[in-house]
């Protein structure tokens, strides 16, 4: 059944992963060649399913399809070429696993091209410029500068000597929408600048920038952080003083929230703090001010601002707003009903019906298509990533490197959660791209960068230590394991 | 630092697993709520979005879906609406769905289960279904000669071929235009709806098969039937045909029309009744057969039973436990005698096909999408309705109504026609209703037409002025 290629694909990946696994033993593989499989995988999955989409319409595959398809094929084998050469022991499955995503995003977005184009056709409208070769254009940025931090970053720990710079430049490109001439505000929110007709959405750079200065600012201060003054109902707290740096982050996420009406991103810089901090500290105390202070938050963005009032009024009851406010959400719940188990099947669902379905909505347009079965895997490669960041950080030794791994794989999990729990409407609807999959070149490239950064720090966590020649990684090592 | 770390990946496990869990709930279990919401506009798209299947007379589609710029992909269009609406029925966003487009749904759509090989095929390919068309039994040229007959009067036509059942024509009048109940756009086709409701004329009943009307004169059909049946009469035995009938136990009287005795000394041979019409006649051998026997022959006829043609057409009524007054009454097609026009058609074709009465139907065939034939309705016989002897008598008889009688005005030359008229009074005070029935040729007919105008006006006459030449022209339209 062609109709769920990808939901029978995507676990299939998940098999290979695991065969991969087991030949681990004593001799440190690279299991390089388990990447470029997967990746081969990955690719087959795209074109299979931008086959269906033609098949969908009655079109027969023609030349721009395999230019197409040849293309994203080439950038991978360049990705994987560069990984092989620079980070031959990065972990095998993140590079397939976020270029599986990206391919994915690329055929819906064709799909939904379809779509726009055969509606203005039938309406003798002119046809719209399709996204997908923009979105395949960014992709190929994505690549050159996912090639050039590993190129370039031969360690992740020089950038700790960058860590004041990088959060300095993280908070300006995340106030830079508010910024006369060039900030743009779309549909509500003040997330873009416009430099001449292109335009951008700092906040993705923001935050990669912003883990990396958590990182290192942490890594500096987190004995301190972790003092315990006083003891209250046996949770120790820290220090007045110390809480500085928390109500810092917490008045930058109130300050995104109030004056770019950017709720997701708000919630994510916050959640991402304090996450961050708890794991430098070990502090729970960290994660209990926290709660606090973003419950204290939400209350007072509650009955200060009416377009939160109104997010959180649509989520209880989008019924009540099915025609206004709540005509994205209910759209996008209708779509995944129409997906049920199985999916519509690519190119045979109404996506298009979906307000955004490129880019904020972009799960409810694959959860129509591809159903559930499709959407868990979906979810599940996500969850692979992160976790295999995670792993990350915990096998690397520096604890700059194990909190900026840690960091920026958390960012990538709540943003997800963020985004697909409000177009699912678990949580109140933000608006946050999804990442790899949304229309949205800031997006991708951020995403494919912070992969990249990932990959290093793998690449440093499972080198063999023999390999370790840095002179000051060679005073460190007093034991080796056998 | 990896304590923390692996909590940390413990809590964006659980993030993980709610979302599972909501997305399983929306797409699993809420799922069919969702589409049943109102607003939801995927389940109508859905419908719209697949080519439905045309549906055809002769090679020409009625009614066929064209793509539009519109949401809705497909917009139904009807050729020539009015003429076939109560054939084709609507197809509309608001109201659903009547007639063929409404019994025909599944293989329109092209979910019957007469298309599974291309279903298969399409589910592989992955291309949207595509609906099959139905072939209806209707002759166009009869078609438009019996709505260009009705036009401008209250009334229904239904012509069968009488030797398989085939339905050749069905119109009536007024009509309406599917075209604007079928559009997409709900103002115009919730106005025009509500037009039609208020209309007292009623356009939206499909008259021919659903409205009910005593048939009047054209019973007299089914009365001589079960005569000739009980073998005590002949075309030539006399019956008695004063000016007056006095009603058994009551003291009301059933009149000839024209106030005049049927025959010298008050006696009429039972051909001459039928030729012009005798009531004083037809009341006393209604009582003389009794009404079992009555109730029997039109039983065998096709009252009392419902049809699907695969419309639903309303049941004609022979009265339950009629006293003797009543029987007489409904021996002259009145009292509580109610009959369709396609009832009516189908007296006349029992007659014509030698006493054999098949089944009407209006599908001829099932295509698939490629056009391939997958289906062919097979002619079916309802009952023995008379014994082919006697229908040769009947038929010899309804000819002599034509020739010498009440039915001059569906003479043709060249063709000898079998005809019967009738004038029903509905009530009191209501209008009358006009018959006709026939069929041609009467040795061997292609055609038996039935022909029913409400609102005629109170004479006798009425039946061969209004209804008979409307019979003639759809006989002329087959037989040309």
């Amino acid at each position: 059944m062609p109709d769920n290629l990808l939901a029978v694909g995507l676990p299939g990946i998940l098999a290979v992963t695991d065969t991969a696994r087991r030949s681990t033993a004593r001799r440190q593989p690279t299991r390089r060649n388990a990447e470029l499989l997967m990746l081969i995988f990955a690719w087959g999955i795209g074109v299979l399913g931008t086959l269906q989409v033609g098949w969908a319409i009655g079109r027969d595959p023609d030349a721009g399809l395999w230019i197409t398809s040849g293309v994203v094929g080439a950038l991978a084998l360049i990705m994987h070429g560069v990984v092989r050469l620079r980070a031959p022991y990065a972990d095998p499955i993140l590079l397939p696993a976020a270029t599986l995503l990206t391919i994915l995003g690329l055929v819906m977005i064709y799909r939904l091209d379809v779509a726009a184009a055969r509606r203005a056709e039938l309406n003798d409208n002119p046809l719209p410029t399709p996204d997908v070769y923009s979105q395949l254009t960014w992709f190929t940025v994505a690549v050159i500068l996912f090639a050039s931090v590993l190129i370039l970053l031969r360690d992740h720990r020089v950038l700790q000597r960058y860590t004041y710079t990088l959060g300095l430049v993280g908070l300006i490109l995340l106030v830079l929408p508010l910024a006369p001439v060039i900030g743009t505000t779309v549909n509500g929110a003040t997330l873009w600048i416009r430099i001449g007709g292109f335009s951008f959405q700092p906040a993705e750079i923001a935050k990669i920038l912003l883990t990396i200065f958590f990182a290192g600012y942490l890594v500096e201060k987190r004995d301190s952080l972790a003092l315990v003054r006083t003891k209250v109902l046996g949770l120790g707290l820290p220090r007045l003083k110390d809480l500085g740096p928390l109500v810092v982050a917490w008045l930058v996420s109130l300050a995104v929230l109030i004056f770019q009406r950017d709720l997701g991103t708000s919630l994510l810089f916050f959640g991402l703090f304090v996450a961050m901090l708890y794991i430098a500290t070990q502090r729970r105390s960290w994660l209990v001010i926290g709660g606090a202070l973003f419950m204290g938050g939400a209350v007072l963005a509650y009955y200060m601002f009416g377009h939160v009032r109104l997010r959180v009024m649509v989520w209880l009851d989008p019924w009540t707003y099915a025609t206004d406010e709540g005509y994205q959400i209910v759209q996008s719940l209708f779509g995944l009903a129409n997906g049920g188990i199985l999916g519509a099947g690519i190119g045979q669902g109404f996506p298009n019906l979906v307000p955004f379905a490129s880019t904020d909505f972009i799960v409810a347009a694959l959860g129509e298509e591809i159903g559930v079965t499709g959407l868990i895997a979906l979810l599940l490669v996500y969850a692979i990533l992160v976790e295999r960041g995670l792993r990350a950080a915990i096998a690397v030794r520096d604890s700059f490197g194990q909190l900026l791994a840690a960091g920026l794989s958390i960012t990538l999990g709540l943003q997800v959660f963020v985004i697909v729990g409000g177009v699912t409407r678990l949580i109140p609807l933000t608006g946050l791209t999804t990442p790899f999959l949304s229309y949205g070149g800031s997006s991708l490239i951020a995403n494919w960068i912070l992969i990249a950064l990932l990959l290093r720090i793998s690449d440093r966590a499972r080198r063999p230590d023999s390999e370790v020649l840095s002179p000051d990684d060679a005073l460190t090592q007093v034991v080796r394991r056998t | 630092m990896s304590r923390p770390i692996r909590r940390i990946s413990i809590v964006l496990g659980l993030l993980l697993i709610a979302l599972i869990a909501n997305v399983t709930v929306i797409q699993v279990v809420l799922a069919g709520d969702y589409r049943d919401r109102p607003g939801n506009q995927r389940v109508l798209l859905e419908e719209y979005d697949r080519e439905r299947g045309p549906i055809l007379v002769g090679s020409n589609p009625v009614a066929r879906s064209v793509e539009t710029g519109d949401t809705l992909t497909y917009l139904r269009e009807y050729d020539n609406g009015p003429m076939y609406a109560p054939v084709t029925g609507f197809y509309s966003l608001i109201y659903g769905a009547t007639g063929l487009e409404r019994t025909e749904n599944r293989v329109l759509t092209g979910s019957s289960p007469l298309f599974v090989v291309d279903r298969a095929e399409q589910l592989f390919a992955g291309r949207d279904p595509q609906g099959g068309a139905v072939t209806t039994t209707l002759n166009a040229r009869a078609q438009r000669a019996a709505f260009n007959g009705l036009k401008g009067k209250k009334g229904g036509v239904v012509a069968i071929e009488p030797a398989t059942g085939r339905i050749l024509a069905s119109v009536q009048s007024p009509s309406f235009d599917p075209n604007i109940l079928s559009s997409h756009d709900p103002n115009s086709i919730r106005q025009y709806y509500a037009t039609l409701e208020s209309d007292p004329a009623k356009p939206l009943l499909n008259r021919p098969i659903v409205s009910l009307n005593p048939p009047g004169s054209t019973f007299k059909i089914v009365t001589a039937a079960a005569a000739l049946a009980s073998g005590r009469f002949t075309p030539d035995t006399v019956l008695p045909g004063p000016r007056a009938y006095n009603l058994p136990n009551s003291t009301n009287k059933i009149r000839n029309w024209n106030g005049q005795a049927c025959g010298p000394n008050n006696l009429v041979t039972l051909r001459q009744a039928i030729a012009i019409s005798c009531n004083t006649a037809f009341a006393w051998l209604g009582n003389e057969l009794g009404a079992e026997a009555l109730r029997e022959q039109a039983q065998l006829m096709g009252f009392d039973n419902s049809f699907q043609i695969p419309l639903r057409a309303a049941t004609s009524r022979f009265p339950e436990d009629p006293d003797a007054p009543q029987t007489a009454m409904s021996a002259i097609g009145q009292f509580d005698v109610r009959a369709t026009a396609l009832q009516m058609a189908m007296v006349a074709a029992a007659v014509g096909n030698n006493g054999t009465l098949m089944e009407p139907y209006l599908v001829q065939e099932v295509r698939g999408p490629d056009l391939s034939i997958l289906q062919t309705t097979q002619p079916k016989v309802f009952a023995e309705s008379m014994t082919p002897l006697d229908a040769v008598q009947m038929t010899e008889m309804m000819v002599n109504v034509v020739d010498n009688g009440t039915g001059s005005n569906a003479r043709i030359e060249g063709v000898r026609v079998a005809g019967k008229t009738g004038t029903a009074q509905t009530g009191n005070d209501n209008p009358a209703v006009a018959w006709f029935i026939a069929f041609a040729p009467a040795q061997s007919p292609e055609v038996a037409v039935a022909v029913m105008v409400e609102d005629a006006g109170a004479p006798e006459v009425s039946g061969n002025q209004l209804a008979a030449p409307i019979a003639r022209s759809v006989i002329e339209a087959v037989l040309r």
